[in-house]
């Protein structure tokens, strides 16, 4: 079978072509995830050349089979800015240049031929220059490139050409650039869904609404995609749902905060005494036309598994638990938690317990593990206290494998972590013992907000001495 | 509450509850609300459903009218049929009103068309 697969896959490589992904310099661990995540779910051929990063470069060169998939995949990706059909590189631009007269005339001629228009963009990384250096860089290309005989159109033209120079990141610009590309423009990422979702135009908003540009992300990892049921047992204000729906989801979640589900919790933005009446989860999805795409939302708590049907079933599970920094978690206290005793008619909220980090996961891990569909994904945050993380502090479950862990730092102690699962076996072929685990747990004797402010007064008293 | 989200739920969270479905509706507002129809959706959510559930919850809010008894295998090809599920699954809504527990009696409130699935401490398993 091995065999086979490499014999059949040669073929297909030879017809590959490099293109270059130009990424924005934000959230530099998801990038290559994404891009994965986002090759498998179109169902491409893609060969990604994830060296190409680790020098600090937004540049990454992956060979597809055409134009039509490098255009599919920017069709999903946020931390993409465009990319590129690759046709010389080199370390100076006459060697490009050099590199540019000598391709054969298949590559260039549907380009350069005439009546084609074309203009030249520069774009330096990490050094700035001037406009003048930059026309001197287009002048040395077409002056004696043979294949830019045609207009020049700097407005609309049919074909946009990039050099782009990457100089190595130091607090002297070097002169020469570590690296020089020349592409033929292909294709735009999605960076400016990020505006068109920003949560300061968002109508309805909590205290930790994740950020529209993450929100998609997580649904790319996830691999959401039409006509999927999307679930969020954490769902707050529906950040993750507006994302999961913009991709053509159906999206429902649950909530324990029965306040903030109808609007009377305390307001999130600054200024702001009460909140509307209509500030709800739907209202979101309706405020960007996807309203048709809105199932439920429900108060529950999501410990409590048995209010689901067996059988219901969801292709994608996206969440971001609470940690308790801002929000605090929690889940409905059993009899011998709380103590408490009912007044007779009194108006009663259910006492809330403490509900230990750890456990929210696992709970997670099972509820995933039961109700998604087979190979569909689980994605969540997790907190992570940097000087202790090891890789056994990821919670596990036999039925899901661990498809990328990303981390975004929040400071020198704190970062929280993407993680996303994919369900590789279903719940009934594993022992009724085998649960969800964590190897090492991190918030077994100190919780997370402990950790957290503890070292939020380390940082402060190391800063006092330092001054 | 759509009757989809209805049908997903059980009250087996309370205690002794073993066989918490369908529940019970009592529904003292409902709403039908526009939805794009989606066939390849409906379809692909019907092969999840309970249908007896669907349409007898659809029945009870009042808007039972043409679901067949039993799902045929020609389905995809009956487009009208298909927009009648549609509108029961995706389109009503009980807005106010409550899911009975079919074993115990408890009530679930629906307010604002937002069901609270929530138990006191003592109630739960």
């Amino acid at each position: 079978m091995a065999s086979r697969m490499v014999h059949a896959a040669n073929p297909i490589c030879e017809t590959m072509k490099k293109y270059i992904i130009q990424f924005a310099h934000q959230h530099l661990d998801f990038r290559i995830p994404e891009i994965r995540s986002i090759v498998s779910l179109i169902g491409c051929e893609a060969s990604l050349k994830e060296c190409d990063l680790v020098s600090g470069s937004p540049f990454m060169e992956i060979k597809l089979k055409n134009d039509t998939d490098a255009m599919r995949i920017m069709k999903r990706s946020v931390l993409s800015k465009r990319v590129y059909e690759l046709w010389a590189e080199g370390t100076s631009v006459k060697e490009v240049k050099d590199k540019i007269d000598s391709l054969p005339s298949e590559v260039t001629e549907e380009y350069t031929n005439n009546g084609k228009s074309f203009r030249i963009i520069v774009e330096t990384f990490n050094k700035k220059i001037s406009s003048a250096e930059k026309i001197k860089k287009i002048e040395l290309l077409t002056e004696s490139a043979s294949v830019f005989q045609a207009k020049i159109n700097l407005r609309t033209p049919d074909v946009s050409f990039h050099l782009l120079e990457f100089y190595e990141n130091d607090s002297k610009p070097s002169e020469e650039p570590l690296k020089v590309f020349f592409g033929r423009w292909v294709a735009d990422g999605q960076r400016d869904a990020i505006q068109q979702y920003h949560l300061q135009k968002r109508h309805f908003i909590a205290n930790t609404s994740m950020d529209a540009c993450l929100s998609m992300v997580m649904a790319n990892l996830a691999q959401v995609k039409h006509d999927d049921f999307v679930m969020d047992p954490f769902v707050g204000s529906g950040s993750l749902l507006v994302s999961s729906a913009h991709y053509g989801a159906y999206v429902m979640g649950t909530d324990i905060d029965y306040l903030l589900l109808h609007a009377r919790a305390k307001p999130s933005r600054a200024c702001q005494k009460t909140r509307a009446s209509d500030e709800s989860v739907r209202q979101n999805l309706q405020q960007y036309g996807l309203e048709s795409r809105y199932i439920d939302v429900m108060v529950a708590d999501a410990s409590r598994h048995r209010v689901w049907r067996k059988g219901c079933r969801f292709d994608a599970i996206i969440t971001d638990p609470p940690y308790g920094i801002r929000e605090s978690a929690a889940k409905i206290a059993t009899v011998d938690e709380s103590q408490v005793k009912e007044v007779e008619g009194a108006p009663h909220y259910p006492q809330k317990a403490q509900y230990n980090i750890g456990d929210i996961y696992k709970d997670l891990l099972n509820f995933a593990a039961k109700f998604l569909e087979l190979g569909g994904r689980l994605v969540y945050w997790l907190p992570i206290f940097r000087p202790e993380y090891q890789e056994s502090n990821i919670p596990q479950h036999p039925c899901l494998r661990l498809e990328s862990n990303c981390e975004q730092p929040l400071n020198l102690s704190i970062s929280r972590r993407l993680i996303t699962m994919v369900k590789d076996k279903e719940f009934e072929e594993i022992h009724n013992s085998e649960g969800a685990s964590i190897a090492v747990d991190q918030y077994e004797k100190e919780s997370f907000r402990q950790k957290y402010f503890k070292a939020v007064v380390a940082a402060g008293s190391a800063e006092k001495q330092s001054s | 509450m759509k009757l989809l989200t209805h049908n997903m739920l059980t009250s087996n969270i309370i205690k002794g509850v073993s066989n918490g479905f369908p529940l019970g509706i009592v529904a003292n507002k409902v709403e039908v609300k526009d939805v794009d129809f989606n066939q390849s959706f409906v379809l692909k959510t019907l092969s999840k459903v309970d249908w007896n559930a669907l349409r007898q919850a659809a029945t009870q809010v009042g808007h039972g009218d043409g679901l067949p008894e039993e799902l045929g295998e020609d389905l995809k090809e009956n487009d009208d049929v298909l927009k009648k599920i549609h509108n029961a699954m995706l389109q009503v809504e009980v807005v106010e009103g409550e899911l009975v527990c079919p074993e115990t009696g408890r009530k679930f409130p629906i307010s604002n068309g937002i069901p609270n699935m929530l138990l006191l401490e003592h109630e739960l398993q």
